[in-house]
């Protein structure tokens, strides 16, 4: 649904996007994550046809952003960054503004701003002028915007910013009730909600696509991933560590610290080449009838992947 | 043409929801009334109030105008308007078009509203509705004039005070060009040829010439072109500096 072909922006001299390209698929919602000023903004308003890339283009549904940007708007729905809006009118007739330049009109457009309303749960807000809505409603009017037309393409800038913890998640699930019929790209800076909603993560920094995988792929850039982390409630002897150290796959064995509760001695087991080891400690530690309290898997951490690929650390 | 409708509702929904258009309408009736009142009879001539009614709206409108429209396009790039509106499936000159002819309804209609003191003030006289009818005409034209600029200067800015000197400026130029006054000076300094081709291109010389109740289609081709003109420059330049 989505191609991206080279997708540059200059800004003067600053180089915002550099060389990007990718794809998105019918199903698909795809996470853009990166640090600020990455080019995450920059990308989807080039995708919406707002800005004009310096080089490469992007196709839409099979329209070129360049040569069709008209078809292109038609077929996308996209929440700008802080959701912008006409903030002297009132939220119905900014959705039926929206509606009638989408070109919807009578029942239909009627019909089609009275579901948006429902789904985005703006019922209470209908009267009310946008300008003395709370930020979170005027982000939901911003996502109701986007969604009037049921486009078969979505665009959305932090789609959740401002949102309560509650709205948060029902934007959530919104998006995924959606997904099946559609291709969403949305950029986050929140990495759980990446890694809840998102099929698919694209980490952009400097203008740079630097990982590009499923949730559970980029986690195994993580440097705990696969480790074994043990509780203890006692100090683990020497002895064990160095039978730790002797098992094929194993790498290293650190003494992390002990535990918050104060109580447990906690030991992680590091594989080579992020392998699962967690049989062979588990074996090896019931041979020597070592207790423990706690013993599991890392699946690693998706900050320290991030960080990891942002900073370069 | 159902897009243009809706985007010319929105833009004049939103100057009445300001009230920058009741104080526009007001300040606009008091001194058009009050310029042939104060200065028909201060003056004493046997000139209709009429006449000088229509003759300072050059004038009127070099500040007036500016005022109204100096937030056409900087207020929608401030606030990020801008890139939903350019991101629905609208093209750029329907945009222009369609914020150049709210504007233009807008003071047409606060002209509109002069016309029952217009006839008040002719009532004792002997009215000719030809002239009245082309005064109105002309008025009507030259206001779009000064509106396209003040779109242009809009446009370049985000500073919608920037956007008003600006086009104040521009819009006295275009008034000036045509004076008695400035055409002598430049007399002097080139030849008449040149001084007459820099003074037809002056907003007053024309609008002199319609509302003395002659429709010259050069006069409305001056207009117009103006017009025309302006709003494809208005384009040119949003088209570069919407992302900026
Ligand atoms: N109109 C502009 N003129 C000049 N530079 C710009 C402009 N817009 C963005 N930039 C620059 O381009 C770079 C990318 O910005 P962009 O808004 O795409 O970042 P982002 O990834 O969306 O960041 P954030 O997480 O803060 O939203 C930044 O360095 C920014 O300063
Ligand atoms: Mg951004």
């Amino acid at each position: 649904m989505i191609e991206v072909d080279r997708l540059t922006k200059n800004y003067g001299s600053l180089l915002a996007v550099d060389n990007i390209s990718f794809q998105v698929n019918k199903g698909e919602i795809l996470g853009f994550l990166g640090p600020n000023g990455a080019g995450k903004s920059t990308t989807m308003k080039m995708l919406s046809c707002f800005i004009h890339p310096t080089g490469g283009t992007a196709r839409i549904g099979g329209k070129d952003i360049l040569t069709d940007s008209i078809s292109v708007r038609k077929i996308l729905g996209y929440l700008p960054e802080s959701a912008p809006s006409y903030k002297n009118m009132t939220v119905l007739e900014f959705l039926e503004f929206i509606a009638q330049t989408r070109g919807f009109s009578g029942q239909e457009k009627s019909d089609r701003v009275e579901r948006i309303i429902d789904l985005t749960t703006l019922e209470s807000a209908r009267y009310q002028t946008i300008d003395t809505l709370s930020k979170g409603f005027r982000q939901r009017v911003g996502f109701a915007q986007a969604l009037i037309h049921d486009p078969p393409v979505l665009i959305l800038d932090e789609p959740t910013d401002g949102l309560d913890p509650n709205q948060k998640q029902e934007v959530r699930a919104l998006i995924q009730r959606m997904a099946e019929e559609k291709a969403i790209i949305l950029s986050t800076h929140i990495l759980e909600e990446m890694e809840a909603v998102c099929t698919r993560a694209i980490i952009i920094n400097q203008g740079k696509i630097v990982a590009d995988g499923a949730p559970q792929t980029l986690l195994t850039h993580s440097r705990v991933f696969n480790a074994v982390t043990l509780k203890l409630p006692h100090r683990l002897e020497d002895a064990t560590t160095q039978s730790l150290l002797k098992l094929e796959n194993v790498n290293d064995v650190k003494t992390v610290a002990p535990s918050q509760t104060g109580e447990d001695y906690v030991v992680q087991v590091f594989p080579n080449k992020k392998q699962d080891i967690l049989g062979q400690v588990k074996d090896l530690l019931n041979s020597n009838n070592i207790e423990i309290s706690e013993i599991y898997r890392e699946k690693g951490y998706m900050d320290e992947v991030f960080r990891h690929l942002t900073l370069g650390g | 043409m159902a897009q243009i409708t809706t985007l010319i509702k929105r833009e004049l929904m939103s100057y009445f929801y300001s009230p920058v258009a009741y104080v526009f309408i007001k300040i606009f009736l008091l001194s058009t009334v009050g310029t042939p009142f104060f200065l028909g009879n201060f003056l004493n001539t046997k000139q209709a109030s009429r006449e000088i009614f229509f003759l300072f709206h050059p004038w009127l409108y070099l500040f007036l105008i500016p005022a109204i429209g100096m937030g056409l396009w900087a207020e929608e790039r401030n606030t990020g308007t801008i890139e939903l509106l350019f991101t629905l499936p609208i093209s750029m000159i329907q945009a222009v078009v369609s914020k150049f002819l709210a504007g233009w309804i807008f003071i047409g209609i606060a002209l509109l509203l002069t016309f029952p003191i217009i006839l008040t003030v002719n009532y004792l006289g002997e009215p000719d509705n030809g002239v009245i009818f082309a005064s109105y005409l002309g008025s009507f034209l030259m206001a779009g004039a000064y509106l396209v600029i003040t779109c242009v200067t809009s446009a370049l800015t985000r500073n919608q005070v920037i956007s008003f000197i600006l086009s104040v400026i521009v819009c006295f130029i275009m008034v000036l060009l045509g004076w008695g006054i400035f055409a002598n000076i430049m007399n002097k300094m080139f030849p008449v040829w040149l001084t007459d081709i820099i003074s037809t291109a002056s907003f007053s010389t024309h609008f002199n010439s319609i509302s003395r109740g002659i429709i010259d289609s050069r006069d409305l081709i001056f207009f117009l072109s103006i017009i025309g003109g302006g709003l494809i420059i208005n384009a040119l330049i949003l088209e570069t500096k919407k992302g900026s």
